[in-house]
Formats: structure tokens, sequence, C-alpha cells
């Protein structure tokens, strides 16, 4: 088989990806794309709705020609080895999915028998997935009838069947509450201890600190910034300070004193209407320091405050200048409105 | 990568997809469309009632009549008809298997089953041999239900015959359906289309009436037709009558779709974005 080169950095080069394009009609999903993905590392590709994530996903996993450009996964050209590549990647996400008809132990079931392991071995490994994925007391009942949870879990067993050595996870928590998400991560994680490669696309920050070593973030089919995930938290320099008044009624007294103390980071200061909570984007620890003595000084009482990553629309700002592009969907951030100041 | 994290399957990744192989994916492929049946009873309700229903419509309203042409009465009729219904159960549930692999497809799981290294028509085979399965259970009912209202089978061997040759035919009609079923954007245009093309070519036939009173245009369609030869070739088969020429035409007309569709099929299927 056609092996690549070496990655100088360590481990070899599990996924390879150069000036890879894709267009729809006038649309360009890839617009001339590199990416290189370490043996053994998670890289996280960031980007909204639109971005071409979803596509490079489907290029890499031989759903989708591309119209230019090459891509090698583990040794193998997803043009050229189309039939080798297959047996070598997992894929899960929000488009490749389970059977909903058939249990959950049908579904891992007949993915051993589609991956040519013996009847025995395919049962083996479909009791030995549901029970590393806490599935087993599910294994009967059809897949529909599960939760968002368990279905990813399900998604994620499937993936797994074969052993691959690249694994992509396509949005893996998009739509799910934050619970369910904690849950998939920590599975995630166990699954990368196991030495899988991981190429994980998300619209969250925050997951791809969870998850991922490297993080490249795209754009209308570009690459717009890439390197350690540390490179890029230090580059964009951000955070959000979450502060909840005890009244709601606060909430808007309260943005706009910031607002006139003139404490702003990359982004508008916005209001979380489900939670409550006042999201202030800070770049120091100075403004975190002059939020709460503002706080203090107009007297107003918090029930809660926390700092978070910055958002993608944060990431977006300070890496390009703009918004990103396109609008996102199913994220926390929907129920946020901005203030007007 | 070391060694040892290699799974089975990676070390054979350069091994071509092997004649058994390719067997036991459409295998299980099979597996998983019975299953749906299992969980979905319902689903086979069609290929149940279907028979029953123009059954007894066809030879209680038209019968009487349709009958007087062919020299007899209600009982000439049933002679007449159960062998040409028996060529529409094939068509019948070709045109279904088009609908229900659009909305598979449209699942996501046919994602995932593309992106397996699974022999390339394994999972239209799979849909096909299924769909046989249930076009004969709506054959069998068929036989019974005409039995019931009066329908002499002369000639056992020539049933079989004829089932085999509906089913080679319906297999062959089910390539038209799963290519549509690919390529069309939903399920609903499946249908539509399906129904555009099949109308004309079931009742421009000799499925439900001789073709003798039709005007000259209509018979020459009707003689080329291939349902009408399936009908005609059924009807000599189990009733005794002329066969060759519809036997002919029919399995021409198999071959031919089969040889132009499913390579287009499966084409399609492997490379839809």
């Amino acid at each position: 088989m056609t092996r690549i080169d070496k990655n100088p950095h360590g481990g070899g080069a599990a996924v390879t990806v150069r000036g890879l394009v894709k267009h729809f009609g006038e649309t360009k999903a890839l617009d001339g794309v590199d990416l290189d993905v370490r043996e053994g590392t998670v890289m996280g590709v960031l980007g909204p709705n639109g971005a071409g994530k979803t596509t490079l996903v489907r290029i890499l996993s031989t759903l989708t020609a591309p119209d230019a450009g090459h891509a090698v996964v583990a040794g193998y050209d997803v043009v050229r080895q189309p039939r080798q590549l297959r047996r070598v990647i997992g894929l899960t996400g929000q488009y490749a999915s389970v059977d909903e008809k058939l249990p959950g132990w049908e579904n891992l079931y007949l993915i051993g028998r589609l991956l040519d392991l013996s009847r025995k071995d395919a049962r083996a490994r479909a009791d030995e997935l549901l029970e590393r994925f806490s599935l087993t007391e599910a294994a009967k009942r059809p897949a529909g009838t599960y939760s968002g949870g368990m279905r990813r879990r399900l998604d994620l067993a499937a993936s797994m069947i074969g052993r691959p050595a690249v694994l992509y996870l396509d949005e893996p928590t998009t739509g799910l509450d934050p619970r369910t998400r904690n849950e998939v991560w920590s599975e995630v994680k166990t699954m990368v201890g196991d030495g899988v490669t991981v190429l994980l696309t998300t619209q969250y920050m925050e997951e791809a600190e969870q998850l991922a070593t490297e993080l490249t973030v795209v754009d209308r089919g570009k690459v717009i910034a890439g390197g350690a995930i540390d490179e890029l938290k230090a580059r964009v320099g951000g955070r959000t300070l979450r502060v909840r008044p005890l009244d709601p009624l606060e909430l808007r007294p309260l943005a706009g004193m910031l607002d006139e103390l003139g404490i702003t980071g990359l982004a508008t200061t916005t209001v979380d209407t489900e939670s409550g909570d006042l999201l202030v984007p800070i770049l120091s620890d100075e403004q975190l320091t002059a939020v709460v003595g503002a706080v203090t000084a107009r007297g107003i009482t918090l029930s809660s405050i926390s700092t978070e990553l910055p958002s993608l629309d944060e990431v977006f700002l300070s890496l390009t200048g703009h918004r990103a592009s396109a609008p996102q969907d199913a994220t926390p951030a929907e129920d946020r409105e901005e203030v007007a100041v | 990568m070391s060694a040892t994290t290699l799974p089975p399957t990676a070390l054979q990744a350069d091994a071509p997809i092997t004649l058994r192989a390719h067997l036991r994916h459409t295998g299980a492929l099979i597996r998983r469309n019975l299953l749906w049946i299992r969980q979905d009873p319902e689903s086979m309700f069609d290929a149940i009632l279907f028979p029953v229903i123009f059954t007894l419509l066809f030879v209680y309203v038209f019968g009487g009549s349709i009958g007087q042409s062919l020299g007899g009465g209600q009982e000439a009729y049933v002679q007449y008809v159960v062998p040409g219904l028996m060529a529409m159960m094939g068509m019948n549930m070709a045109q279904g298997v088009g609908t229900g692999f659009n909305t598979d497809f449209n699942s996501g799981v046919m994602d995932r089953f593309r992106s397996l290294p699974i022999g390339r028509g394994s999972v239209l085979f799979a849909k096909i041999a299924v769909e046989v399965m249930r076009m004969l259970i709506a054959t069998a009912v068929l036989m019974v239900v005409g039995v019931l209202v009066g329908f002499h089978i002369t000639n056992w061997p020539g049933l079989f015959a004829s089932v085999g040759l509906s089913a080679i035919f319906g297999s062959a009609l089910m390539w038209v359906f799963l290519t549509l079923g690919v390529i069309m954007k939903s399920a609903q245009s499946v249908q539509a289309m399906g129904f555009l093309v099949l109308m004309p070519l079931q009742f421009g036939s000799s499925i439900f009436a001789p073709t003798k009173s039709m005007p000259g245009w209509l018979q020459n369609f009707t003689e080329y037709n291939p349902l009408s030869s399936l009908a005609d070739a059924a009807r000599g088969l189990m009733v005794g009558g002329p066969v060759a020429h519809g036997l002919w035409v029919t399995l021409g007309w198999s071959l031919a779709l089969t040889v132009v569709m499913a390579p287009i099929a499966i084409h399609k299927f492997r490379t839809k974005s």
C-alpha cells in the first residue's frame, strides 16, 4: 500500500489533506482545504454551519467525491483506494446514523457482519460494545425508542465495531442537553485513550477544548486558523463572564451599567433568557475584578458568577474580525438575545 | 501505528471483496429487512390485502360483463383475470420498493452502509430479495382467493413456472424503481412517477380484459407491453393456451431491464453525494 510521509512532529500522519475543493453549484463547500492530523491525536475542526465541515468528513469517508485536491487517510487515497479506506475508518455523526427500526443489539450485529466478522465474533462484539457503552439493558429495544444520548452512544459503538484506525465524529453532541453532552464526551475520551485517531467537527469551542489537542478553524470552505488548542486560545484571548442577578429585573440595568463602565471584550454583551444570565465577554482578569467591584458598588445581589470559554462568535471575531458567517442552529446560543445598548 | 492495535480487518485492507463476502453482506442486510417486517408487521398489509381486494373487485364488478365477451360468464372471467393479476403482483411490489428505498436512503443509515467495505450491490440485492419474498406471499394469497372465487388450475407445474416468471420480471422492474428511489428527492415523487408510468402499462395490457376490442394502435402497444406478455404467458401456463410469445417477450424485457438498469442503480447508489 502507498505509505505517506512521516510527520516530523512525531507520530505518522493519519490524515493528510491537500487543496481539497468541492463545489455544489455556486456554493463552494470546500475551497482549497489543507489539513494534517497526526496519529493518535484528536483534531478539532471548528466552524459554523455551512463552513464545509460535513463535506470534509463525507469526502474523507468516501461518501462524496472531491472536485480537486487529494486526501490520504491511514495511508489510503480517498479517491483511488476507497475499499481499503473503508476498512480502517469509523464514522459517527449527525448524518451517519443507526437503524431506528432495529434493536440496538441488531444494529451492532449487522455492522459486525458487514465488516466480515464471523457470526460468533459479531455476536461477541455486539455484546461487548453494548456493555461498554452502558446499553445492555436497552439491547432488545428498537433504537428509535432510545433517548438522544443513548442513540449517540449506540452510534459511537457502531463506529467502533471494526476497531478503526481513524474515527470521524461529525458534530457528535449537536442537539444534546449539557448532561448528555458530558456523557458523550467522556465516552469519546475513553476511545481516544485506546489510541484511535479522531477527526472531530464541532460548533463549540468548549467541545474542542474538552476533546481536541489541535484545532483547525474553518469558514466558508477555507481554513482560517490552525494550531495547538492552547495557542489558539491564547490568540483569541477572551473569556465569557456569566453573571446572574438574584432579581431577574436587574438584568438590563446591570447590562447598561457595565456598558457605561466600558467593559467589553470581543463580542457584544448578551442575555441568556433561558437561564437569566448576563454574558459579558472580557479580555483580562482586571475586567473581571472591575465587574465584581461595580456590581458590589451598586448593591446588586448576584446568585451566580462564572467564566467560560469564548463562543464561536468571539473566536471568529478575534481571528477574522467578522462574525461566524452562517447562523447557528440548535446551539445554546440561540437562546441568547442581544442587549440593545 | 503499532501492529497490536491494528484490527484484523485493517491487516486485510488490501484484500478484494470476495463472492463469499458479497453473499455474507447481502445475507446480513436481508436479515435487517426481515427484522423491519417483524418490527412493523403492518408493512405486510399491502402484500396480503392487495390481492384480496383486487380479485374481489374485478371478479364481482367486471366479471359478469367481460365474461360475456369471453363467451362465458363470471366463471370465464375468473379464469382470465387471476393469471393477469399474478402479473400485476410483481409490478405492484416493484413500485413499492422505490418508495421504501427512498425513505430508507434519506435516513442516514445508508451513509453508514456506504462508508463500510461491503459489496457494491449488496444493499440493493438484499432489498430485491426481500421484496421478491413479499411478492411470493402476495401471489400465494392471490391463489387462495382465486381458488375461493372459482379459479381452476389445470396445470400445476405451469403455476410454478408462471410464479417464477413473474418473480423474474418483478425483480427486473425493481431495478428501475430502485434507481428512481435513489435519484429522486422524495418518496412522494417516486410514488407519483411510478403511478404515471405504470397506470398506462397496467391498463393498456391484457391483464384485465382481452385486447381484441381495443383500437389498432393500442393493440400494437399491448402486443409488446411486458405486462401483457407476462399475463398471457401466465394464462397459457396455468389454464392452457399459447405460451411461447408471451414467455419470450417477458424474458427479453426482464433481461434488458436488468442489464441496463442494475448497473445504473448500483452506480447511482454508490455515487450519490
